[in-house]
């Protein structure tokens, strides 16, 4: 329960934890874009920067940031090695078969791990900053466009954010199932591999149980105060574009614009590569 | 096993927005062969205690090899160092074995029957006692200690044994998952609130099956509980937690004494204790142990003098 950094929200008050959602997701796939215009280091180390900036401005502490890449450490890693050696190149330092390390073939890895490492703080950056209701809400504002084809956004919105609402009642639910079964002698650590699958049983069974058991209350909760999923749904909290949406737009805009142009003209610059 | 913890603290998520102090110096000692209760509300840190007893919440593991013990700061007498023990067991300490630990401090927690997982009810009881034997058991030997945990909570083997526990009712649910944990008669046996959620003939049930359990198999029991009557009613002392410290541990004859205190700490008194005090607002002052049929007796009494 403790440990899962990647995706979780962290509460704390800032200009990036205030801006309108969609006006993050914009930002977010924009950005996302322009890490994958980016043809060298130059271009990745321009998106570093403002992604240094984002997080200096959403007062996330930047150890933080960067935990959120150990849940994809074997990606990562693994690129890293398939790149290194399977990629040929004009200065080859040693091969073997297919085998092959190159100077190419390590800058490119190299450059692979650097784009996956910004991806995966970036979107980090996302769900650190904002939370999953809000999320959803801004998810769901700016697919709004999707019901003219009678794409049923806002039923999909209401599931996703019970989903995500769930998940760390399960967790928590997980770790008390895991605590009883300790208190029997069951634990999951040690033993072999199929000592292990049999050791998660006690702990699954339980589980899927109580998950089907809470689907069944909250139906029967939602139905209860009249949970229309086809009725039009008026919104909570609803979204607001405020003025600081409009410095944040302006700001980050401007700022991913410039990295999108650097990254397209950048061949004109004369760089040293 | 006697129970001792000296200036316990304990944080969840410490250094982290999410911190939450749950425990703060706690001391606190349970006596062998009591029926001990624990008070408090939600959050009050009586929970997070009693898994500090058979570790299923450890004690923070100081990087030295000798204990910790904490300097002094200036003007300041030393901070004393945390003890906790259970039995011959050192909690502090991180080769303590906790495996042989928990076989002996039984924990049921709150709802325990949404642990069940098994197909069969003897299967899930002798689920606990595979993993705690350190040889194989026989079939012969596992039935009869299965046969055995069933028949004192309360039910029949021949009846249930082979059933699913998903086919039981709810009060028999709760027994199968008591007895799951009792199978290898644990010395010390800790229930977090062991009669939530049944009607009062079911817990009832329970805190009789409870007694039963303390005269023959459990030397102590310890029950996590905010039913104040529940309290007055079984225990020989309970401590009131509150805000992760523990404000009083007494008998519950002189612990329901304080009813005011206990109101201010957003507490409820037994309705024994609420009989008491609305006698003595009319002048009849009851001196009982707060126990429905001492205050019966007492009373009783009271009318026969001034009759």
């Amino acid at each position: 329960m403790k440990d899962v950094s990647f995706g979780q929200y962290y509460p704390v008050k800032s200009f990036v934890h205030n801006m309108d959602p969609r006006l993050k997701l914009l930002f977010l796939i924009a950005y996302i874009v322009a890490i994958f215009l980016a043809r060298n280091f130059y271009g990745l180390a321009a998106c570093l920067v403002v992604l240094l900036l984002a997080i200096a401005f959403s007062r996330v502490p930047i150890l933080k940031v960067l935990r959120a890449i150990r849940g994809v450490l074997f990606l990562v890693l693994f690129t890293a090695v398939i790149n290194a050696f399977f990629r040929t190149g004009e200065t080859v330092y040693w091969q073997y078969g297919i085998l092959c390390v190159s100077k190419e073939g390590i800058v490119f890895s190299a450059f692979l791990v650097c784009r996956l490492i910004l991806l995966v703080t970036c979107s980090s950056m996302l769900t650190y900053t904002t939370t999953p209701v809000s999320l959803t809400d801004g998810i769901e504002s700016l697919l709004k466009p999707l019901t003219w084809i009678k794409i049923p956004v806002h039923i999909l919105a209401d599931v996703m954010s019970i989903a995500l609402r769930m998940i760390p009642v399960l967790m928590e639910e997980t770790e008390r199932i895991r605590s009883a079964q300790k208190a029997r002698g069951g634990d999951i650590e040690g033993g072999g591999l199929i000592k292990k699958i049999r050791a998660v049983v006690p702990i699954l069974v339980p589980l899927i149980l109580s998950a089907f058991r809470r689907a069944d209350e909250l139906g029967d909760a939602m139905d209860a105060r009249c949970y229309m999923a086809s009725k039009k749904r008026t919104k909570y909290k609803k979204l607001r574009f405020t003025w600081r949406d409009l410095i944040g737009f302006f700001v980050g805009a401007a700022l991913i614009t410039g990295v999108v142009l650097f990254n397209v003209y950048e061949a004109f610059l004369w760089l040293p590569v | 096993m006697r129970i001792v913890a000296e200036h316990l603290s304990y944080t969840y998520n410490p250094k982290s927005p999410f911190a939450v102090k749950a425990l703060d110096d706690v001391t606190l000692t349970i006596e062998e062969g009591e029926f001990f209760g624990i008070i408090g509300h939600t959050g009050s840190g009586k929970s997070t205690f009693v898994q500090h007893l058979n570790g299923l919440i450890r004690l923070p593991a100081s990087k030295k090899r000798r204990p910790k013990r904490p300097k002094a700061k200036k003007g300041r007498p030393a901070p004393p160092a945390t003890v906790l023990t259970v039995g011959e067991f050192d909690l502090s300490s991180k080769k303590t074995d906790f495996r042989a630990l928990r076989k002996r401090v039984g924990m049921v927690f709150q709802y325990p029957e949404y642990q069940l997982f098994a197909e069969t009810v003897k299967e899930d009881v002798a689920y606990g006692l595979k993993n705690f034997s350190d040889k194989k058991l026989t079939p012969a030997e596992t039935e009869a200690a299965v046969r055995a945990a069933l028949e004192i909570v309360g039910l029949d083997y021949g009846e249930v044994a082979e059933k699913s526990p998903f086919d039981l009712s709810g009060g028999q649910k709760r027994r199968v998952a008591i007895a799951g944990v009792i199978v290898t008669k644990p010395e010390v046996l800790i229930l977090d609130e062991p009669a939530a959620g049944l009607d009062p003939l079911g817990k009832r049930e329970v805190m009789e099956l409870l007694h039963r359990l303390h005269r023959e198999w459990c030397k102590t029991v310890v029950i996590v509980s905010h039913d104040m009557d529940e309290i007055a009613e079984n225990c020989t002392r309970a401590a009131v937690f509150s805000e992760g410290r523990v404000v009083y541990a007494l008998p519950p004859a002189s612990l329901f004494k304080m009813t005011d205190e206990l109101l201010a700490l957003g507490l409820d008194i037994p309705l024994t204790a609420k009989l008491c005090a609305a006698l003595k607002e009319r002048g009849i002052e009851v001196d009982c142990d707060f126990t429905v049929e001492d205050l019966i007796r007492k009373v009783v009494a009271l009318k026969g003098e001034n009759a």
